[in-house]
């Protein structure tokens, strides 16, 4: 890639994985809500899927607004999880490999069956109370990094901007935080 | 709803694939990767987010002047904008500090339990834990009269 070489060459040392994966996986990223938008006039979030399952199980006011569009977002979610197991059956495993691609040093990998599996080394604890905040905040703020900083980025909304810049300014100083204090990983 | 199109789901699931896929790709399913780049460690994420704001961004310009109805549905190519308020500074907040405390989004959470990662059940579980607090806590605000439904 033209762009790859040029950014790496400017300014190699931010971008230690090159820009490749992160390119490809963006712009797969994008198709995938252009592929229902394309069919739907959708523009697909994925924090939503949390309220509306939801709904299945609890009879609160918040939770019933998503009846209708519950169904799909399982769908949707069931898509996103499958299509991180293709991706694990494929490029993970060495089955599929592109100059683009490069494999990483994180977390641990695993060998099962010819295939490879990938888990993260982060601890449960941060997992589960990161997660938490995710829940609450995701729902407050109306959306996250696909709802907000796909969808809305991608169609200009000045909310979804505004969000964007408000939860990684807060995730860049929280991460600064957890790192300073001897947290790892 | 029973008169969607019979292609509506199978679209969906195929969108929700390639997605996914994009998210295990670009290893923002990998929760270090995320912290890397919030620690300024490696910026190549910031690709992640704007490649794919920037194809979605080409296609929310484009369609509507191509076409007035997508196909399966019959909806309008309209933005659906979401109404600024200080819920969305609040709620980023909140997230914010959850998505650097752990690395992890709904959508690469998904995508990170295809990739073969079972521990992120523990952000999983967390991320349906909070939604459910703050929609139990909201159905109440809403029940409770018109003084506080201004909230939403």
């Amino acid at each position: 890639m033209v762009a790859d070489t040029a950014v790496l060459q400017i300014a190699p040392e931010l971008f230690p994985n090159g820009i490749g994966r992160y390119a490809v996986g963006g712009l797969l990223v994008g198709l995938g809500v252009v592929v229902i938008y394309l069919g739907t006039g959708i523009s697909a979030g994925a924090s939503t899927f949390l309220e509306s399952t939801l709904s299945y199980v609890s009879e609160q006011s918040r939770f019933q607004r998503y009846v209708a569009s519950r169904d799909w977002r399982l769908v949707f979610t069931a898509g996103i999880v499958l299509g991180g197991f293709l991706f694990a059956l494929t490029v993970q495993s060495g089955l599929l490999s592109s100059s683009l691609y490069q494999p990483g040093t994180t977390g641990q990998l695993h060998q099962l069956g010819g295939f490879t599996f990938w888990t993260t080394n982060v601890q449960p604890w941060r997992l589960f109370l990161g997660g938490t905040l995710v829940g609450i905040g995701t729902r407050i703020g109306k959306g996250c990094t696909s709802g907000h900083g796909v969808c809305g980025v991608g169609s200009a909304s000045k909310t979804s901007i505004v969000g964007v810049l408000t939860f990684l300014a807060v995730a860049i100083g929280t991460a600064q935080i957890v790192a300073a204090l001897g947290v790892s990983p | 709803m029973a008169d969607r199109h019979p292609l509506f789901k199978p679209l969906i699931f195929v969108g929700g694939l390639i997605f996914g896929f994009g998210l295990g790709f670009s290893h923002m399913a990998r929760p270090e990767v995320v912290l890397q780049f919030l620690q300024f460690e490696d910026f190549g994420l910031v690709f992640v987010m704007f490649g794919a704001a920037i194809v979605s961004g080409v296609a929310f310009a484009v369609l509507p002047r191509i076409s007035d109805r997508a196909p399966l549905t019959g909806d309008a190519y309209e933005r659906r904008l979401k109404a600024f308020d200080r819920n969305v500074l609040i709620g980023g907040g909140i997230f914010g500090v959850g998505w650097g405390l752990s690395g992890i989004c709904p959508g690469a959470a998904y995508a990170s339990l295809g990739v073969g990662n079972v521990t992120i059940l523990w952000a999983l579980a967390g991320m349906f834990l909070g939604a459910y607090a703050q929609g139990y806590w909201r159905s109440r605000a809403a029940d409770a009269g018109p003084a506080v439904t201004g909230a939403d």
